[in-house]
């Protein structure tokens, strides 16, 4: 089923404009607690340029990096399984669960999880996953996918979590008070912790020198989960890998700080083994990830760290909401990195940009976020995913342009109707220019016919 | 030295009040400024759209109307980024490379170039600073709030000089107007969503004029203003720079 493009989806989210500035503010809220964060570290753009190039480095040579981490982590007593896309990772998930006999699943935030369509997936075999970071399991209740990757549920109010709990968890019909949302969310999650016999959880860092990860919570649920179920696996997207634990000391400082303008999260949980009887594995997902790394254009973009950062300074993202991108991933990194998953139903998300570059400027790992939107345009033309109107339109516009006299005629003439005429361009319908803006005035005479008469000699 | 007056299309035909300002301003400050004749446009909004394929017309026209130019210089901080970063012809490179490296926005000529450290110009009313992205972000006319690097403004430095003048810059000092090229037409609820936020802004410091490097983005803002029966006036910097208002 093809989504509903960013555009018109945008424009349903604006029709409530009141709730759009709060939708805003709130991100802008984030936004300046990032500035703020960054601008307390004299050495911020440096950590920047080191994050960037072990980055690079690491995605110059990752298939040494990744065999490198498996044998570790087999040395450590973890089973490593490769999924060359989301079906495959699904079913590796899925046959852990049947062999082992599980019915009982809580699972922290993991935006591959999300990627693959996991818990859909499950749900169709018939078994259910507690998704336990809070704004995930909000959203869960409300059967809504995340609308932003570290803040899931940041396009509801606290009236709509109230709403979902009273549905939900049985709270106090009208009672919006955070703390007690959260006591009761928090008492809910604590029944599935206890009672889980498998964790799921992401990976923020695997660690190729010594096979372990980093997994980074606030809530410390990933923790949780996988202190107290006796099988634990991990998913990352292959792009996870990080050389040497001291890079640690690098992306751990610029993560949360990118993320809220925290200075680190509430919890970094290193992974190494597995504990006396338990089972720990670990999922390495390609899913695209291959492809991408062979296009040269987009290639860095896989050093994303997944901090949201561009999300939060996005001005379009701020004011279309996370559910208008239509792809697990949203916001700017989301528009670069879903068109090579799906070029045709995502053709739609590069031009959901100024290419105002504030994207490029946040990102801890120095993407080029915005030159890559203006590529992936290029790309997107090229393999006959615009609108042939638009196209026509363009191929129109580049033949007067390109021939001077041409152009002057056609400027006269937009002119002269735009003064003569103007009621052809107020069709609020048929002109997009016009629903909300004024037509500019159009002057009778051109730079060109100012210079000619008052300036050539 | 020879210095070439380089007029975006639609500055041309809609705002030539501005490519006239940038003139007279230049030759205030006693500069020869040519004016190729026969240029067209820098083939940006069919680059922008995903077609650069299709912009090849308009690179071979404004390279045959500005090669023999050492400064190329333009009111328009987008339009100079795009030949900047994307003018090509592969059959004549070496013409094409020289363009790219001597293209400049007119804030950053008067500023880098020229080094002008006073103008004679007075405009005595309340004006607010939009920074334009591409001139902001990619000319890198000022530092950026994004950025952890010393803070400094060319036009600011340049509005600083001028009598009278009462300068305020919105809460947000460098958050996109929303305009985007075609941006404005094929996602136009959010293109005027974050035009009328901009605008709000402004009010609230009670300005007079908005001002900016780049027309485009103003005349977004004044498509709007206008829509709302504003007051508030749109004008390009080198207006109030070639100004001599008492």
């Amino acid at each position: 089923m093809k989504p509903v493009p960013h555009a018109r989806a945008a424009g349903n989210f604006i029709k409530d404009e009141e709730r759009t500035n709060w939708h805003d503010d709130t991100l802008w809220f984030v936004r300046e607690k990032r500035d703020k964060a960054a601008h307390g570290i004299a050495e911020w753009e440096l950590l920047r340029e080191w994050a960037s190039q072990i980055k690079n480095h690491t995605l110059s040579c990752l298939d040494e990096y990744l065999l490198n981490f498996e044998k570790q982590a087999i040395a450590n007593g973890v089973k490593i399984h490769w999924a060359a896309d989301a079906a495959a990772h699904n079913q590796i998930i899925y046959s852990i669960i049947k062999e082992q006999k599980i019915s009982r699943i809580v699972k922290s935030k993991s935006m591959l999880t999300e990627e693959c369509g996991l818990n859909e997936f499950l749900h169709q075999q018939g078994i259910d996953t507690v998704d336990t970071d809070l704004g995930e399991r909000i959203v869960q209740f409300r059967d809504e996918p995340p609308s932003h990757i570290v803040l899931p549920a940041i396009h509801l109010k606290k009236q709509d979590v109230s709403e979902t709990f009273h549905i939900h968890l049985g709270t106090q019909k009208g009672n919006n008070d955070p703390q007690y949302l959260t006591e009761a969310a928090r008492g809910h999650l604590r029944e599935k912790f206890i009672a889980s016999e498998l964790a799921i959880t992401g990976v923020n860092f695997a660690v190729a020198e010594t096979g372990g990860f980093v997994v980074c919570t606030n809530e410390g649920n990933a923790d949780m989960g996988a202190h107290a179920a006796r099988i634990h696996i991990a998913c990352m997207g292959f792009e996870k890998i990080i050389p040497r634990t001291a890079d640690l000391a690098v992306f751990l400082r610029l993560l949360a700080r990118s993320a809220t303008g925290q200075p680190i999260t509430t919890y970094s949980s290193h992974f190494l083994k597995p504990r006396a009887g338990q089972e720990l594995h670990i999922v390495i997902v390609d899913n695209g990830r291959s492809r991408q790394l062979g296009r040269a254009d987009f290639r860095n973009s896989l050093k994303c760290i997944r901090c949201a950062a561009c999300f939060n300074t996005c001005p379009v993202y701020r004011r279309s909401g996370g559910h208008s991108y239509h792809t697990a991933v949203a916001g700017p990194i989301g528009s670069i990195l879903n068109p090579n998953l799906d070029m045709k139903a995502n053709a739609d998300l590069p031009f959901a940009s100024t290419l105002c570059g504030s994207c490029s400027n946040v990102c801890p790992v120095k993407i080029d976020i915005h030159e890559q939107l203006w590529k992936w345009r290029q790309e997107l033309a090229k393999e006959g995913y615009v609108a042939g109107s638009k196209k026509a339109g363009m191929k129109g516009m580049a033949f007067v342009l390109a021939r001077p006299g041409l152009y002057r005629f056609s400027g006269r003439m937009a002119r002269w109707f735009l003064r003569h005429l103007s009621f052809l361009f107020k069709s609020k319908k048929l002109n997009p220019w016009y629903r909300q803006r004024e037509m500019p005035a159009a002057p009778k005479h051109s730079f060109r016919n100012w210079y000619l008469k008052n300036k050539k000699k | 030295m020879r210095i070439g007056l380089f007029v975006p299309c639609y500055i041309d035909q809609f705002y030539p009040q501005v490519a006239i300002a940038t003139l007279e301003l230049l030759e205030k400050l006693d500069c020869k400024v040519e004016f190729p004749l026969n240029q067209t446009c820098c083939g940006q909004p069919m680059a922008n759209s995903g077609f650069a394929s299709l912009a090849a017309g308009c690179d071979k026209n404004f390279i045959d109307n500005f090669r023999d130019i050492d400064y190329i210089v333009s009111p328009s901080g987008s339009c100079v980024l795009h030949i900047k970063e994307h003018l090509q012809d592969p059959k004549q490179e070496a013409a094409a490379a020289k363009i790219r490296s001597s293209v400049f926005e007119l804030t950053e000529f008067l500023t880098d170039v020229l080094q002008v450290n006073t103008i004679n110009a007075s405009f005595p009313h309340k004006v607010g600073i939009h920074n334009s992205c591409h001139g902001q972000r990619g000319l890198h006319l000022s530092s950026m709030t994004e950025r952890v690097l010393p803070s400094f403004s060319k036009p600011e430095q340049l509005l600083g000089m001028v009598k009278g003048i009462s300068l305020h810059l919105p809460e947000r000092k460098d958050e996109c107007c929303g305009f985007g090229g075609t941006f404005c037409v094929f996602e136009e609820a959010v293109s005027v969503k974050m035009g009328k936020d901009r605008i709000e802004e402004h009010d609230r410091n009670q300005v007079d004029f908005i001002t900016g490097t780049d027309v485009s983005c103003l005349m977004h803002l004044e498509g709007i203003l206008k829509r709302q029966g504003s007051t508030v006036k749109t004008i390009h910097i080198a207006e109030i720079l070639n100004s001599s208002e008492a």
